[in-house]
């Protein structure tokens, strides 16, 4: 274990909130609003963790231990992915699906903790949530199937590195159909338009907000601290394939890098300002659709 | 092997002594328990010394039935299937011993025990029995004192049902397995397995394998009798039934491949698709289920295929030349195997705590059980992370390397071997994230919130003859899950044996280190957890932490009735999968302005058994109907009927 | 230049999903007339070696009439019906989408089993032909109405239309042509199907056609 290959983490731990920042600036001046300053985000988790806390009467002690597990389940997540030509912290072959299963995890105990308090709000968006993540496994591992098929490595750390510009000249069609089913499963694990609306104030339209609607103070704080690393890391492995230029020079191709992650969430934010929220009904089908994608991306690179 | 012979004495003389003290009361039980316990600490030792490759010992003695031989035999792969044998049904025993308290009032328990006791006796037997009269013989034993296991409580019709689909299905898988050893033997005239050749072709054996032991092993589509019986049983019986005896159908299947020789590459594509189906299936059943312990059934049913998936990709990987990929998907089945019977008998103990506790099953009545009964709240939370293969426990490990397996054969293989691995790596994603929906909902729904029913309300944690037998899985779930890497090393000689590739211990090397770097993630994962709790308590410390209603936002105090259901829980993924599942939704429309008796119910049932087999055992029945004719009731016709037989073979015979 | 052939007919086969896969009807029909617009692309690219002024005079006539003859003439047709805006499938749409899936799979084994004279530019012509055949018999087979019967013929014509891409180099424009009469006028008479439909039963449910039958 190198020292620099604690960096991508060290360094979404420090950026990650500014992701969000920056979609809702996007989301404000495409409205004709001046918007959040891009450090809001920061702010309000540092307004959470100043204040005191009210847990339910019926909730036990999965409701408290919840929040606490999914960060770290998040955090060990972060550890497997690289950034730019930065190694993760760890890697070794099938690191990638250990990611899928450790983010099944964060999702598994913020969803017993919802369940916990009994109230059939929470209830319902732990339901969606997890169906919906459920659906969003096939896609997540076919694509990065593709991405192993292509570059013969069963771990993230060399496979994302190995996705260059050669890479992009003779496979740029499944490359971005890649792309494509990790865009939507990112929407998806994030909870976004067009699955999910961060913003709207129906509590019976809402997922991921709703079913964390009894947290407060620090448990709340870390909860919105894990979705937003959770974003990041996601980001990461898009920008990985997305961004395929390597200069040689670490830190080039670092800044390089974070300029994606920027891009992506301008991307994120256009399509939150330009779309609708999808019926919830018809989430299932956006996420097969997903699926085809990367079925697809996986068939052009294995012939 | 002398200690297996004493073993399986040890539990004959259990079998006994339950029924010699039937009228002692408590006695019955602790002779029944007592033979089981005696008898699996015995027979454990010379187990484990044969699974990590140990001397292969045998014995053969003459049987006094024409073809049949007293010829037993303890090597690599009979040892590692007898380690889930004497593990679980000690446990299961005294788990058992009060379980079964309840019922001494109303019921004898000398037939349970005795039961039990063949159970265990003939579990081991199938998996040492070398002689294909002898291992029938076991095999159908095992079948038998299972069904009567199962239809304990028959004053229930349901019960009773159960146990009717239970023997038609266990025979008819049966029948398959007599032609398989008939066939297999007839080149030599024998039917010990050290003479058995594949001359009548390997696909045909293969096949007729696959459907004898698949029934057992619970294979959709012949998996229908076991959601219906495992459930039914005595919670002890369904966990010996889940996590040990689905195991001998697994067994069968794999001492079936060491014994035809190399399998052409169609047939671990055939097992793959096989496991694919039951996999997603099986996940999907689970988490559409409204009763507990056929939700774990169902789960029973994804882990067969998971296991399958493990060992068709290690077909594969055989028959493309590939030993890493062969090695890692055989450990990763069995391994996958050893952990399924650790976690799924913790759950079935587990949620026969539950229904111990407040005497329903249905999780629609459960709820808030995490306050009233915090010991098995616990066990269970432990139980449905393992079965949901989360990390750091130890369901991950198994599935961990069968995803590994199939991923370097992605990236090596070509034409059809590379389309059925990429299938069963997909289908591995999205069954895991089904069964994670199943778990969840079973331990939220039954154990968070509040009580959905009176005799919830009232629900206790049992006494610790219930409780220490799970935790004691609970602990060896977490211990499996550090140790995994320690435990493919373990099983390296095993795979050498079924694969016939001596390094199999270099192949699985890179495995071993994977499954380790697993295992420090999830310690990582624990410890982070901790240092995050730590910093939260230290940020509240001297603020003001209430305790208030939940949120309801604005409405006046969240009743229990109000909380999400089950059925509501899944109702997203139902909807979405309802022509697969057929879930019958039957719904009471609210309707005037005081609407008195609106109602939804969901109903899960099983496609397979109401459109597959309803209709194929229709016909049967309606074709068999034709000869009722024949049945007059009259003892002369049926002389007649011996009569003319008789003559028409002695006409046949000699013309 | 055969990655853009690739991304061309990637691109036909995710509209033909969108096909299976949407539930409002003006999608659908803007997904068929970019199917359209994008055939007549794939001549031009597939052209591009030797480029003659008919080759590419017809690939646009092609993919005029296909990417916004038909697709306008559709439209007004949805107006003047007067219909529900909205798909109505037999099946739903993700059991559509599922079944997608499936015909891809096979047209995949197919593309990769069928032998043909000459071989074509990118291995995934035929597939993808085929895919869009069978996804127009899927729309026409799942769909209740007859407007979106008369898109499920579109969506066939059009993977015939790359199947012969696929078979012969050199545009066989005089097949093609003749097939763009055939769907045409099925077009022009569907169309005046669909309105006297309309006219008749109120709706146009090609499922109500069933009580036309001879059964008493």
């Amino acid at each position: 274990m190198k020292p620099q290959s604690a960096f991508p983490l060290l360094l979404a731990i420090a950026l990650a909130p500014m992701v969000q920042g920056i979609i809702n600036r996007t989301k404000a001046i495409v409205a004709g609003r001046a918007g959040q300053p891009l450090m809001q985000p920061y702010l309000d988790l540092a307004k959470l963790l100043r204040k005191g806390a009210v847990y339910s009467e019926t909730a036990s002690w999965v409701f408290r231990t919840a929040p606490a597990v999914g960060l770290s389940a998040i955090i060990c997540a972060g550890a497997l992915i690289p950034f730019a030509a930065f190694p993760s912290l760890t890697h070794f072959g099938g690191d990638l699906v250990l990611l899928g299963y450790l983010l099944a995890l964060g999702r598994f105990a913020i969803v017993l903790g919802a369940l916990d308090t009994g109230s059939s709000f929470e209830g319902m968006g732990a339901s969606r949530e997890i169906a919906f993540a459920a659906l969003a496994e096939a896609p997540l591992f076919l694509a990065l199937a593709a991405i192993v098929r292509e570059t013969g490595s069963l771990s993230l750390t060399p496979a994302l590195g190995a996705v260059s510009i050669n890479v992009w000249n003779h496979a740029a069609p499944s490359m971005c159909l890649t792309i494509g089913a990790l865009l939507i499963v990112f929407l998806t694990e994030n909870a976004r338009i067009p699955v999910d609306d961060p913003t709207t104030h129906l509590e019976l339209t809402m997922i991921h907000e709703v079913m964390v609607l009894d947290h407060s103070g620090p448990d709340f704080a870390i909860v919105q601290y894990s979705a937003a690393l959770k974003m990041w890391f996601l980001g990461a492995i898009i920008v990985a394939i997305a961004v395929p230029w390597h200069v040689g020079n670490a830190l080039a191709d670092a800044a390089c890098a974070l300029a994606g992650i920027a891009a992506l969430g301008i991307v994120t934010g256009l399509i939150e300002a330009s779309m609708a929220r999808l019926r919830l009904l018809r989430v299932p089908t956006l996420l097969l659709t997903a699926a085809m994608l990367s079925a697809l991306a996986f068939v052009m690179v294995a012939k | 092997m002398a200690g297996l012979l004493l073993s399986i004495a040890l539990f004959g003389a259990g079998a006994a002594g339950a029924l010699i003290f039937a009228n002692h009361g408590r006695w019955t039980t602790y002779a029944g328990v007592g033979g089981v316990v005696a008898g699996c600490a015995v027979g454990i030792v010379p187990a484990l010394r044969a699974a990590l490759g140990g001397p292969v010992e045998s014995i053969h003695a003459g049987w006094a039935v024409p073809y049949g031989s007293f010829f037993l035999r303890l090597d690599a792969l009979s040892g590692f299937f007898l380690l889930p044998v004497f593990a679980i049904c000690p446990l299961a025993a005294i788990y058992g011993a009060g379980y079964l308290e309840a019922f001494r009032p109303k019921k004898s328990l000398a037939p349970p025990w005795f039961l039990f006791n063949l159970l265990a006796a003939s579990m081991a037997m199938v998996i040492v029995a070398r002689n294909g009269l002898l291992f029938l013989a076991a095999w159908e034993m095992m079948a038998l004192s299972s069904l009567f296991l199962v239809t304990f409580e028959d004053e229930k019709e349901e019960v009773r049902r159960a146990g009717w689909i239970y023997l038609v299905a266990s025979h008819a898988g049966t029948a398959f397995l007599f032609a398989l050893f008939i066939l297999l033997g007839r080149a030599h005239g024998s039917l010990d397995f050290d003479r058995f050749d594949a001359s009548a072709g390997t696909g045909l054996l293969f096949a007729l394998a696959l459907i004898g032991f698949g029934t057992k092993a619970g294979f959709v589509p012949l998996h229908v009798w076991l959601p219906q019986a495992h459930p039914a049983a005595p919670s002890h019986v369904s966990a010996v039934m889940s996590a040990v005896m689905i195991n001998t159908g697994i067994y069968g299947l794999l001492r079936v491949f060491t014994l035809i020789g190399p399998l052409p590459a169609w047939c671990g594509w055939l097992l793959c698709v096989v496991g694919i189906l039951s996999a997603l299936t099986g996940a999907l059943h689970a988490l559409a289920q409204r009763d507990l312990k056929r939700l774990l059934a169902y789960s029973s049913v994804e882990n067969a295929g998971i296991i399958a998936l493990g060992i068709g990709v290690g077909l594969i990987g055989i028959a493309s030349k590939s030993p890493l990929v062969a090695c890692a998907g055989f450990a990763g089945g069995l391994l996958h195997l050893l952990n399924h019977s650790l976690f799924k008998s913790l759950l079935f103990l587990t949620a026969g705590a539950v229904v111990h506790g407040s005497h329903t099953r249905d999780l629609d009545r459960l709820g808030g059980l995490l306050k009233r009964m915090p010991v098995t709240g616990v066990l269970f939370a432990v139980g449905a992370v393992a079965v949901s293969a989360l990390p750091p426990l130890n369901g991950l490990i198994g599935e961990f390397l069968v995803y590994l397996a199939s991923l370097r054969g992605i990236a090596e293989f070509d034409g059809g071997g590379l389309t059925v691995l990429v299938s069963a790596f997909a289908a591995l994603a999205a069954a895991g994230g089904f069964a994670a929906v199943a778990f969840a909902k079973a331990f939220g729904i039954a154990f968070l919130g509040h009580p959905r029913s009176e005799s919830a309300e009232h629900a206790r944690d049992p006494g610790w003859t219930m409780l220490a037998p799970a935790t004691v899985l609970a602990a060896a779930c977490a211990l499996a899950g550090s140790f995994g890497a320690r435990l493919v090393a373990a099983i390296a000689p095993l795979i050498a044996s079924i694969t016939g590739m001596p390094d199999a211990k270099s192949y699985l090397s890179g495995a071993a280190n994977a499954v380790a770097h697993v295992a420090f993630v999830g310690g990582a994962l624990a410890g982070i957890s901790l240092v995050v709790m730590a910093a939260r308590s230290r940020l509240l410390a001297g603020r003001k932490v209430r305790s208030a209603l939940t949120w309801d936002c604005g409405y006046y105090r969240p009743a229990p009735r109000m909380q999400y259901t089950g059925s509501s829980f899944v109702q997203p993924l139902t909807a979405a999968f309802a022509a697969v599942l057929g879930t019958r939704i039957r719904v009471i429309e609210p309707r005037g302005l005081f609407p008195s008796d609106a109602s939804l119910t969901t109903e899960a049932r099983d496609p397979y058994q109401d459109r597959l087999f309803a209709s194929l055992f229709g016909a049967i029945g309606r074709g068999l109907s034709m000869l009722r004719p024949l049945q007059q009731g009259l003892v002369q016709l049926y002389v007649l009927y011996i009569a003319i037989t008789l003559i028409a073979l002695l006409l046949w015979q000699f013309a | 230049m055969n990655q853009v052939i690739d991304s061309i007919l990637i691109l036909l086969t995710l509209t033909g999903f969108v096909l299976l896969g949407s539930s409002r009807l003006a999608a659908c029909i803007k997904a068929v007339g970019i199917q359209g617009a994008l055939l007549g692309l794939l001549a031009l690219v597939v052209q591009s070696g030797d480029l003659s002024i008919t080759g590419v005079v017809l690939a646009l006539i092609g993919a005029t009439v296909k990417g916004i003859l038909l697709p306008v003439l559709l439209f007004r047709a949805m107006r003047e019906a007067d219909t529900t805006r909205e798909v109505e499938p037999l099946i739903s749409f993700n059991l559509s989408v599922l079944a997608g899936a499936l015909e891809l799979a096979m047209s995949l084994w197919i593309g990769r089993h069928l032998r043909l004279p000459a071989d074509p530019v990118s291995s995934f012509f035929v597939p993808a032909a085929i895919f869009t055949i069978l996804a127009g018999l899927l729309v026409i087979v799942s769909r209740r109405k007859a407007i979106t019967q008369v898109i499920g013929y579109l969506m066939l014509e059009n993977g015939v239309y790359v199947f012969g891409t696929a078979v012969a180099l050199r545009m066989p424009v005089l097949v093609e042509l003749g097939i763009l009469l055939d769907v045409f006028v099925g077009v022009f008479v569907m169309g005046i199907a669909v309105f006297h439909i309309s006219r008749q039963f109120d709706h146009i449910d090609s499922l109500r056609l069933a009580s036309l039958n001879d059964r008493v």
